[in-house]
């Protein structure tokens, strides 16, 4: 039951061969067996899970299922929920009950969902191996002594060690793609904004997208049907027609264009990586893909043009977290000055402080044009790369990350070393494009390798087709980490 | 030197609050005076994930006031974000229009002396007000209500072009009347729905260049503006008189002390780190929308005065008394509806004349006159045609004001005001009058006209003022064969 898919999930509560407590239950003695090894959550609340699931299996007795009623979902720290604590991984949010539900939540509560527990990440999402947690770092099943990416590595280490069916992630600079690489999960980031934003802490408002993360393709298709959708309170929210995001899952990919950037395969790309993702863009061959060599030129500026847009909007982002309403409050202070600072400089982890003041830096006066502005102007050459590229080919594929997982604490004391992790996806968000990492094989150590496919605009339904047939036609998908 | 040797540069940046009934970025209610906190949402308070929308309506307000100062409707405008830390900003900062505002240019007509004066506008943007921090009754503590922050403001920037204390305040009323005209603001002062930043700098009479200049900040009423600046004036020419230099700044008024203080310098000055709010698409308005807000525009002052002059032949003074608040021309406009358009500056005249001195006497805005405009023209009316004498109507006037009748035809047949225009009976009274006076009848035969204004005297003291002078005049002339 815990290796089994939504759909197989979804069938089996249908056909009453298990209820939504009994599965819920399940998953919750998972988490507290294994969690104290993974730390993949920071809020299991079994009460309230349980009455969901009550609830849920009532409306499977009444006939008013929908294929999501009574599943539980582990949901990332980043979503606020009603009642629930909700952290985004800080200390200065570590007394938040969050009074709101997020869009997302909304939706899924709609559906019938469980919430299974907030799972752990990179404080605020800060970071790429989940080691910026004020709750610690999480771990990754397949060798807990490496990280399992970031920063929705909660997310990620609980689906890849079975403690949750399915989970909810968030992308910024590829936060859900990576960790979904390095734990051996699917996940998507959504074109930017298809999934609203409201209830979703923001950490850069241009870039953050919501998406799933689970076991298949086909899960991820199943759970953006309900995850996505237009939403009034978020500006940046489209308004588009509900579209059912499986309906092209089994396409055949007989005359699919894969463009391969040659700047993915170039310098910095580890060879058991490089490898793993030739072989499976050979298994597309025979699935009857073609495959054109295609030139994302501004590639090598994409990190930096990140690091200049994300921190500018993180510092701003971040400055309602002052000690005045809610949230930590350091308990001594002179004055007013002196509560701000204590409550931030204690609030704040290092890597936050640390993007806090690059965002602050760019954008000061002085600073604006020649940092934040320049950027800017990037960041749409980046996009008209990609747009570019997308004349000669339907869909972008490579590695999504250089490396295989990383031994915790090995890049903790070089920040650049840690957002060079992130080339190959930080230019979807930037471009606001689609993008999708699946498993594809296993590098150095055991250790799973995913494989990047970019889309166009919207394309979302024909990245799950392409990354579907891939499942089918490979089990990469279908492994589980040892002793779990 | 004197002060008349420096010449007074000032421009004024006025906040007006936008009279939408919801926020400018969140549902929550902008009523004034409800309890601290009731009226912030959640967006207000800025919980963890929450986004911001655009009220609509906030921007139809801004259109209308762009459209009412001729300025040019912005196609494309950004929000930015204006970043500082204070407890009465939730988000750690304000949603504001930095480099594309939403309106710019145009430009405002005011009144100095007798002649007009235009003072060109800079812009005017789309921000959100700030809460309110609350110092009294929290034990040493201070308390926070931020059921203002979020209220739509549109921040209206003139350019340096008023000369004096008294411009300025001509200048904001003339503001103050436009928003209220246009019905984008209720113009309350004291709620702090209008308020002013004067930027003030002098120099010497004849110079091109620009003092270096200070700014007032928030002149919550017309006189506290007038005051500030003609202290601010003193105190920048005393000092550059005596050799020193004006340092840039940022100054508070204290009506107490009827002095202004240096808040914080220019070295001290935020670095605000503006830029476009990520959260916010760009405010894009069509010119299909800006043809939707002008048909629904009223008739602006401006047009009104030019009106008021042709149609009803009234003098450029009167037109421009009448059309100096939106109330004021509302009333003139009822009252000349119901007397009839012949009737016009006789309406003008009252209003301009004894209304307006009763309502000053006490206190009172013309729309809340006791006297309706429909109870002015039925005065008007009988005014024209005779029934009253100019004394009479006055005690009618004062009958209406102050309740004791509903009407003017009321009140006359009441208390028997009515004019004696019966030529029969008048010609009678006359006879007698004639009569009784035979020495003044001879005096005035013999060529002594001061004679004949004693006859028409005793005429009119025999019918206790009722009977109509003109009247009168013309009978006693007739009858004595004049």
């Amino acid at each position: 039951m815990i290796h089994a898919t939504l759909k197989e999930l979804s069938a089996a509560l249908a056909r009453k061969e298990i209820s939504s407590v009994e599965l819920t239950t399940l998953f919750l003695e998972r988490i507290e067996r294994l969690n104290p090894r993974l730390n993949a959550f920071i809020t299991v609340d079994r009460q309230r899970s349980l009455a969901m699931a009550r609830a849920a299996d009532a409306r499977i007795a009444a006939g008013q299922a929908t294929v999501l009623t009574g599943i539980p979902l582990a949901h990332k720290d980043i979503f606020c929920a009603e009642g629930w604590l909700t952290t985004c991984g800080s200390k200065i949010l570590s007394n938040f009950v969050s009074p709101y539900d997020a869009h997302v939540i909304e939706q899924f509560n709609a559906a019938g969902a469980v919430i299974l527990g907030k799972t752990n990440m990179d404080e605020f999402a800060m970071g790429s191996s989940n080691e910026t947690s004020y709750y610690g770092p999480v771990r990754n099943p397949w060798d807990t002594d490496t990280v399992p990416g970031g920063s929705s590595g909660g997310s990620a280490a609980a689906v890849a060690a079975r403690l949750a069916p399915a989970a909810t992630g968030t992308d910024t600079g590829g936060s859900i793609r990576q960790p979904a690489a390095l734990t051996g999960i699917s996940g998507i980031k959504p074109t930017y904004g298809v999934v609203s934003r409201y209830g979703m802490i923001a950490f850069a408002s241009s870039l953050d997208q919501g998406g799933p993360m689970a076991k298949t393709a086909e899960d991820c298709a199943l759970l953006l049907n309900t995850m996505a959708g237009f939403d009034a309170r978020d500006s940046t929210s489209l308004e588009r027609p509900r579209e059912d995001y499986t309906r092209d899952l089994e396409r055949p990919l007989t005359g699919l264009r894969i463009g391969l950037p040659r700047e993915f395969f170039a310098e910095g790309l580890a060879d058991d990586v490089r490898r793993a993702v030739e072989e499976a863009i050979a298994e597309y061959r025979r699935l009857g893909a073609r495959t054109v060599e295609v030139s994302l030129p501004n590639l090598n500026l994409s990190v930096p043009v990140y690091y200049v847009i994300a921190p500018a909007e993180a510092s701003s982002n971040l400055s309602r977290f002052d000690g005045v309403r809610y949230g930590y409050r350091v308990p001594e202070y002179a004055d007013l000055l002196d509560m701000y600072c204590k409550t931030r400089a204690q609030g704040f982890g290092a890597e936050v402080k640390r993007r806090i003041l690059i965002g602050t830096y760019v954008l000061s006066h002085g600073y604006y044009d020649a940092y934040y502005l320049q950027a800017q102007k990037i960041r749409r050459l980046i996009a008209q790369d990609y747009a570019e590229a997308f004349r000669h080919c339907d869909v972008i594929m490579g590695p999504t990350s250089p490396t295989v997982a990383f031994p915790l604490g090995a890049k903790t004391d070089d920040p650049v070393q840690m957002y060079l992790n992130d080339i190959y996806t930080i230019g979807a968000p930037l471009a606001g494009l689609p993008a999708l990492s699946v498993p594809c094989g296993f590098g150095a150590g055991g250790l799973p390798v995913g494989l990047h496919m970019i889309g166009n605009y919207f394309s979302e339904a024909r990245l799950f087709n392409v990354a579907h047939r891939f499942q089918r036609a490979t089990d990469w998908h279908t492994r589980a980490p040892a002793n779990i | 030197m004197s002060l008349a040797d420096w010449e007074v540069v000032i421009g004024l940046e006025t906040h007006a609050q936008l009279n939408t009934r919801s926020k400018i970025f969140s549902g929550a209610a902008t009523a004034f005076g409800a309890e601290p906190n009731a009226q912030a949402c959640a967006v207000d308070i800025a919980l963890p994930g929450v986004l911001p929308v655009l009220n609509r309506g906030a921007v139809e307000r801004a259109i209308r006031f762009g459209l009412a100062v001729g300025g040019r409707i912005a196609p494309r405008s950004v929000f930015a974000r204006k970043n500082y830390f204070y407890p009465d900003l939730p988000k750690g900062y304000q949603i504001s229009q930095y480099e594309l505002p939403v309106v710019a240019g145009g430009s405002l007509t005011i009144r100095v002396g007798e002649a007009d004066k235009t003072i060109r506008l800079t812009r005017a943007h789309l921000e959100e007000d700030a809460g309110k921090s609350l110092h009294e009754d929290f034990h040493g503590k201070t308390g926070i209500d931020l059921n203002r922050a979020g209220t739509p403001l549109l921040e209206i920037v003139s350019e340096p072009d008023l000369r004096s204390a008294a411009e300025a305040v001509a200048y904001a009323k003339a503001l103050h009347s436009l928003v209220r005209w246009i019905d984008i603001c209720d113009g309350n002062m004291q709620e702090g729905s209008f308020r002013c930043d004067a930027n003030v700098s002098v120099r010497p009479r004849g110079s091109d260049r620009l003092g270096t200049r200070c700014e007032i900040k928030n002149l919550n009423s017309f006189r506290f503006l007038e005051r500030a600046i003609e202290f601010e004036v003193r105190r920048q020419v005393d000092i550059l008189e005596d050799g020193g230099a004006i340092v840039q700044e940022t100054r508070l008024y204290d009506p107490e002390r009827d002095e202004t203080r240096s808040m914080r310098t220019k070295e001290e000055a935020h670095d605000y780190r503006y830029f476009p709010d990520p959260d916010l698409l760009p405010l894009e308005i069509s010119p299909a929308w800006i043809e939707q807000v002008r048909s629904e525009m009223p008739e602006l002052p401006q047009a009104m005065r030019g009106r008021f002059q042709s149609e009803y032949g009234l003098s450029a003074y009167d037109a421009a008394t009448l059309t100096a608040s939106l109330e004021t021309a509302r009333y003139f406009q009822e009252a000349v509806a119901a007397a009839g358009k012949d009737n016009a500056k006789l309406c003008a005249n009252w209003i301009m004349g004894d209304l307006a001195a009763r309502l000053n006497r006490e206190d009172k805005d013309i729309g809340a006159a006791p006297v309706t405009p429909r109870q002015l023209a039925g005065l008007a009316k009988r005014i024209a045609d005779g029934t009253l004498s100019s004394k009479l109507a006055k005690e009618v006037f004062e009958a209406l004001w102050s309740g004791a009748g509903t009407d003017a035809d009321a009140i006359i047949e009441a208390r028997g005001l009515k004019q004696i225009s019966d030529t029969g009976a008048l010609e009678s009274i006359i006879d007698q009058v004639i009569a009784a006076n035979a020495k003044s009848v001879e005096e005035f035969r013999a060529g002594k006209e001061k004679a004949f204004n004693a006859l028409v005297g005793q005429a009119m003291k025999a019918t206790k003022g009722k009977a109509n002078p003109q009247q009168v005049n013309e009978l006693l002339r007739r009858k004595l064969g004049a």
